[in-house]
């Protein structure tokens, strides 16, 4: 096994690994469905997503290891870090993939993508005006994506939430089980003070309102209710993991952390 | 009357060779256009260290980028124009309005419906496509590249790659791609 690294956390590089690794958590979950979508459509829909998404990902850490003090690659940055070197949301590690009947199902990735499109898409936004150029180059291209990812998503929330009593149930199950996992994106702390001050991107806590309006906007269509706020804080973010991010990451890098340096 | 020096704007041969050469350069995943037509090549430009030649990328995961990359670099070796590297630049990002006229229409010569006009993104609702209605906002009543029908419905946003989009024609019952405006 390949010996692990570890990054020194500095404020801009966690703040570029926390949209970074969100894009690449939620790429290898999506990649699960592949070959298992409901549809054939879906099965390439929820791939190409994932293939956005992962392709986001590597822009994100290239530029995060460049800016890293010991100059890290994408490579290494995500098959040879640890858990918690990892600064992902923890709504994006939760299983919910075909093989993950226990814990989610279709109405649970097409409603956590919808959500975390949303995210992504409004992040995105204000990243085209990041005083980094190269942040702003990423993000104007991912902005693009991140639409047609929300759009896509979100008619399936409302296809699914507004479907039949089964698909609805689901879709309730679903509501309930990833609504609070939104609660941690939005706190404040001194990782996105420095990004605000710096000029680097926004404060995830300045786009609460716009969030909940979109996504609140689709529940509705979808003849959904959002839950009441939970107190229930999930820290992802500063790289306190669920208990399946670990089987994720043994999974994502077994092959690189086997055959170090292997290429296709 | 002041006589004015003539300026002579020297345009080294290579670079106007090199964009002869992009233009037989291929798309790997939609061999029907060259980088050129795609408009992913944005410059090409000379200095001591030989040739540079800047190309946007399409999509963030696109992984036919790569191979440009490798296609482009062995098409200006072929053509012997020296050293060159490719150089990746992200902003201002790709769009399909880049793809040249020349280029949609060999796009539906070659049974893909080419993309509209990209309309401001602030535009776009959230969502929803419906699907009975023929496709979204911005590129309704799509035409058929088989039997130029405008009954058209989209099947599937997301196609066999990250640009296209499935349609089906409901007068010729052919399914067919749509490269969608991004």
């Amino acid at each position: 096994m390949t010996a692990s690294i570890q990054i020194q956390r500095t404020p801009d590089v966690q703040y570029l690994l926390r949209i970074g690794d969100t894009c690449l958590i939620l790429g290898q979950r999506l990649a699960e469905w592949c070959g298992h979508g409901p549809a054939l459509e879906e099965d390439i829909a929820v791939t190409n997503m994932a293939l956005d998404l992962v392709g986001q990902a590597r822009a994100l850490l290239t530029h995060a290891g460049q800016l890293s003090v010991q100059k890290l690659d994408e490579d290494q940055l995500a098959f040879l870090r640890d858990e918690r070197d990892f600064f992902n949301v923890t709504m994006v590690e939760l299983p919910g993939g075909p093989k993950d009947s226990d814990h989610g199902d279709f109405a649970f990735t097409v409603l956590r993508n919808a959500m975390v499109a949303t995210l992504l898409k409004l992040l995105w936004e204000r990243l085209i005006e990041s005083t980094d150029a190269e942040v702003a180059g990423i993000a104007g291209k991912a902005v693009k994506e991140a639409r047609y990812h929300q759009q896509h998503a979100a008619d399936w929330v409302v296809r699914l939430g507004d479907g039949t009593p089964e698909s609805r149930r689901r879709m309730e199950a679903a509501v309930e089980k990833l609504w609070r996992y939104s609660e941690e994106w939005f706190e404040a702390d001194a990782v996105d003070e420095h990004a605000h001050a710096t000029g680097l991107g926004p404060r995830w806590a300045d786009l609460r309102e716009v969030w909940t309006s979109e996504t609140n906007a689709i529940l509705e269509d979808a003849t959904l209710v959002a839950p009441p706020a939970s107190p229930f804080r999930s820290t992802g973010k500063n790289g306190l993991h669920s208990e399946h991010m670990g089987h994720l990451l043994a999974t994502m890098q077994s092959l690189q952390r086997t055959f170090p340096g292997g290429v296709w | 009357m002041t006589t004015q020096k003539s300026v002579q704007v020297t345009v080294d041969p290579r670079v106007q060779q090199a964009w002869e050469v992009l233009s037989t350069v291929l798309d790997p995943e939609v061999p029907a256009l060259s980088v050129r037509d795609l408009g992913i090549v944005r410059d090409v430009l000379i200095d001591e260290r030989g040739m540079e030649i800047i190309l946007t990328p399409t999509y963030s995961g696109c992984p036919a980028t790569e191979v440009i990359e490798q296609d482009v670099l062995a098409a200006i070796a072929a053509a012997g124009l020296g050293a060159a590297r490719v150089t990746l630049r992200r902003a201002p990002a790709w769009t399909t309005d880049w793809i040249s006229e020349d280029g949609k229409r060999k796009l539906f010569d070659y049974g893909i419906a080419p993309p509209g006009p990209v309309l401001d993104g602030g535009a776009v609702p959230i969502r929803f496509m419906a699907r009975q209605a023929s496709g979204h906002a911005n590129a309704d009543r799509l035409i058929c590249p088989q039997c130029k029908s405008q009954n058209t419905e989209r099947l599937s946003a997301f196609g066999a790659t990250a640009c296209k989009a499935m349609y089906r024609c409901l007068a010729c019952k052919e399914p067919f791609e749509h490269f969608k405006p991004i």
